[in-house]
């Protein structure tokens, strides 16, 4: 059978002029620092991305100027800090063209997110031998909080394979899906190989069954437009740290009506609307998963580093990326003994790699004293590197401030590291 | 490139591209497997312990180059030694490695050519990769057949303790 060419999600064209990444560096103050005497390569961004002063200055200029407690003060202080935060939600909603504010979650991150849905519409609905389906190229926040639930609930968790290219068997969806399939959970884009999958076919495949579909959005979200109602899932997780803005805070957007119906995640302040020992009454959406203060001054970086982004045009962005990727694999795959683990048709922002002979560990420690940053090891996404047969990979990962200059000096790198090794 | 070098010393890296006493241990009576979830490193050790006595010892698996060489190296070190030479050894390499004073009891076998592994002090988050055939060789030795990994062994921060 033949494999459907990804529908490419995105509307990434060429028409504003291209980046301009030199002034655009100046932004992220951390850029112009040196690495064992040498100028720093960040190469790591699927891990996380830098800052750009914007960022970093609306934390802390919220903490100088606005700070108090959110939504309950009758003071300026708290009405100033509610009305950032809530931008900042509305910044969120637009960013991604969530229909509603409310149907925004501020968590902690994308794996807060996820197991937000498996404890709450997870728990709610899914029962004995029921069944959950991920794909194969899953990081570990898209396996465990579902592991978690499987176990609990004696559910199973079923497995979309992937071929050698790292691209999902769709074919193999429509066979895994039954009536006893109560969620879908995908990674919009795999950390691990850079695979950009088709998640609108996906939703369609799923929804005609009945079958809601949640979207780890992390990788994806920093390097694509992504557009919830367009690509028509239930819920979508992503975090901010990978996105330029801060640690500590993330999005979970979910259809209101699926919010509503489901239980609260966790108990506390603000996720109620009235308390008596007899009688507890949740809060409206978002609040009701909201419980306790949250993290008002990440929410507000968040929302400066939405405004980042778009200040640049996430088309470029994408065009950026796409443009850096296709010159870093011809560097690469040029370099005799190196092998590219990843090579679907539609990839983005990942360069999985091996060297013949050279363990990934040991091509990070080499790179590491010539300034440059990549990950080594799994890339917590074990059963991938399980599937093409490896211990590790080495990764490099893009983001908008990163240069052809760079990637010449991981090619370089890389060079150094097989005459060391040879 | 000097700290490099002095990491990836040329005994260090012919040893790891071609280790010794590489492969199952014929007669081997016990054995264990390490593991290190960082960098998905696997490598099982073998010994044949006779009495107190390492008669002889072996490893196999895939792991980086520090990794490779300290087993191949721990392999010849340790043929022929007691159970309590072993672990005294195994202190003084980790002291070796992570830069501590070494502990020198009387007794103790000399660390001999293992001195090689001396430039791991200047990398913390490859000391993991240099003690995972230690512990495993460890467990071999106390028996136990579940699988050491480098997480519980030497802890959260590479340069701390386990020996």
């Amino acid at each position: 059978m033949s494999v459907p060419a990804p529908v490419r999600e995105t509307t990434a064209g060429a028409t504003r002029p291209p980046l301009d990444v030199e002034a655009l560096r100046r932004d992220f103050p951390i850029l112009s620092r040196e690495v064992h005497g040498r100028p720093l390569v960040y190469l790591d961004n699927a891990a996380t991305t830098q800052k750009p002063e914007a960022v970093i200055s609306a934390g802390a200029d919220m903490y100088r100027r606005s700070y108090a407690n959110i939504h309950r003060g009758v003071h300026q202080l708290s009405v100033e800090a509610t009305d950032a935060y809530e931008q900042a939600r509305e910044k969120v909603r637009a960013f991604v063209n969530a229909a509603e504010a409310r149907e925004i979650v501020f968590v902690r991150g994308t794996t807060e997110g996820i197991n937000l849905i498996a404890q709450t519409f997870g728990r709610q609905r899914i029962g004995e031998g029921d069944e959950i389906v991920v794909t194969a190229l899953e990081h570990h926040s898209n396996i465990v909080p579902w592991q978690l639930l499987c176990e609990e609930k004696k559910a199973h968790l079923k497995v979309v394979p992937i071929d050698r290219t790292g691209e999902v068997r769709i074919e193999e969806l429509e066979r895994i899906l039954t009536p006893r399939t109560r969620i879908v959970s995908v990674a919009h884009v795999s950390n691990a190989l850079g695979t950009l999958l088709p998640v609108r076919r996906i939703v369609e495949i799923a929804h005609s069954r009945g079958i809601p579909v949640a979207i780890d959005g992390a990788q994806a979200v920093p390097r694509l437009p992504v557009d919830v109602r367009a690509i028509g899932c239930d819920f979508y997780a992503f975090s901010a740290h990978k996105m330029y803005g801060p640690t500590g805070i993330g999005v979970l957007y979910g259809r209101a009506d699926l919010l509503d119906s489901m239980p609260p995640f966790q108990g506390g302040g603000d996720m109620i609307s009235s308390v008596t020992f007899a009688k507890t009454t949740w809060n409206v959406l978002p609040y009701k998963f909201e419980a306790g203060t949250p993290d008002i001054a990440g929410a507000v970086g968040l929302g400066a580093a939405v405004d980042y982004i778009s200040k640049i045009g996430m088309e470029n962005v994408t065009a950026h990326e796409e443009n850096l990727l296709d010159y870093a694999t011809g560097s690469l795959t040029g370099l005799p003994g190196l092998t590219v683990i990843g090579t679907a048709r539609e990839k983005i922002g990942v360069l999985s790699f091996t060297l013949d002979r050279i363990h990934p560990h040991d091509i990070g420690t080499v790179l590491d004293k010539e300034g440059i940053a990549i990950r080594t090891g799994h890339h917590c996404a074990q059963p991938v590197m399980e599937f093409f047969g490896i211990p590790a990979t080495a990764r490099a990962s893009l983001a908008i401030y990163n240069t052809r200059g760079e990637i010449d000096a991981l090619t370089e790198g890389i060079r150094k590291v097989q005459r060391m090794f040879r | 490139m000097g700290e490099l070098r002095e990491l990836y010393q040329e005994v260090i890296l012919d040893h790891s591209k071609r280790p010794r006493n590489f492969g199952e241990l014929p007669g081997a009576n016990r054995r264990a497997e390490g593991y290190n979830p960082l960098c998905g490193d696997r490598e099982t050790v073998f010994v044949r312990l006779e009495d107190d006595l390492l008669e002889d010892v072996g490893f196999r698996g895939a792991g980086c180059a520090i990794s490779t060489a300290s087993a191949s190296m721990m392999t010849e070190a340790l043929k022929g030694k007691t159970r309590a030479q072993a672990e005294a050894l195994f202190e003084r390499f980790h002291d070796l490695i992570t830069g501590k004073d070494g502990r020198n009891e009387p007794g103790t076998p000399e660390l001999g050519k293992l001195t090689v592994f001396s430039g791991v002090r200047e990398f913390p988050v490859r000391v993991k990769c240099a003690t995972l055939p230690w512990h495993t060789l460890r467990a071999a030795l106390a028996g136990t057949e579940t699988t050491v990994s480098t997480e519980l062994t030497e802890g959260p921060k590479a340069e701390s303790g386990g020996a």
